[in-house]
């Protein structure tokens, strides 16, 4: 079972948003210990998911928290927007797949950085990422 | 705004990134280093990044494409200074930064840059020989 320890929610409507974002992630991931590796990880990944919520959907929330499931601590980044929603999200999870103009390396990128992760999206309603990153995973 | 500044070094540009980059900012020093090297006619671009703890899809693609860009107007592009964290990240992430020289620090960027261009100097020389 995975149990939250501390929340925090952060609003990123704007690019310069990212940078508090990495920030707060950078803080929250420092006290469970994690490794630098791993925090490199977590934040360029928070930073890919950021990106995307800001281009696709016009903004969002990211709400951090320091989580713990047994013996392990890491961190989870839940991103909240009410975006167009992703229609197919199998193709959007193919490496160079990408509707805009990027590398598609957004959303498979990030999959591979991560310990942990979950995608929900409705069309017309909206999308939820959630990313866990365990300190030693 | 906040700015990247770029500072010219005889043949040279150098850019040292202090700040936190965002989209933006990444974008107007991609603009303002092309810039750069059409007006200062340089002949090599360094980039610092020791500075940056991450580099993610977006910015890896501005450092690649600075590269090309700069590559069209006759200026190699070395970037140094990666912390290890960040490259393992970026081959992870699956962003090779493919055509880009990159070297461990400022000093040995400047020698490897020295080493890929041909300084106007030498070339006048050849001419030379050539008329005489």
């Amino acid at each position: 079972m995975i149990i939250p320890l501390n929340k925090e929610a952060v609003e990123v409507k704007k690019e310069q948003d990212t940078i508090f974002l990495r920030n707060r992630i950078k803080e929250c991931a420092t006290k469970t210990g994690m490794g630098l590796v791993n925090q490199t990880k977590l934040i360029t990944a928070a930073s890919e998911l950021a990106r995307n919520m800001l281009r696709y959907a016009g903004g969002g929330n990211v709400l951090v928290e320091t989580v713990s499931k047994g013996r392990e601590n890491g961190v989870r980044l839940t991103f909240k927007d009410t975006g167009p929603g992703i229609p197919d999200i199998a193709m959007a999870m193919k490496d160079g797949y990408s509707t805009g103009k990027s590398l598609g390396l957004g959303l498979p990128g990030t999959k591979r950085l991560v310990s942990e992760f979950d995608i929900k999206s409705t069309p017309g309603t909206g999308t939820v990422i959630t990313i866990i990153k365990w300190k030693n995973g | 705004m906040d700015k990247i500044p770029i500072l010219r070094m005889g043949h040279f540009l150098l850019v040292t990134i202090q700040t936190d980059l965002y989209d933006r900012l990444a974008m107007s020093l991609e603009a303002d280093l092309v810039q750069m090297v059409s007006k200062t006619n340089a002949k090599g671009v360094l980039i610092d990044i020791s500075a940056q703890s991450i580099v993610d899809s977006f910015m890896g693609r501005i450092i690649g494409n600075i590269a090309s860009m700069c590559k069209i107007l006759d200026a190699e592009t070395v970037v140094v200074g990666m912390q290890p964290a960040v490259a393992i990240t970026l081959i992870e992430l699956g962003l090779e930064l493919k055509g880009v020289h990159t070297a461990l620090n400022v000093e040995k960027g400047m020698e490897l840059l020295q080493t890929k261009i041909i300084l106007p100097t030498e070339d006048t020389s050849d001419d030379d020989d050539y008329s005489a």
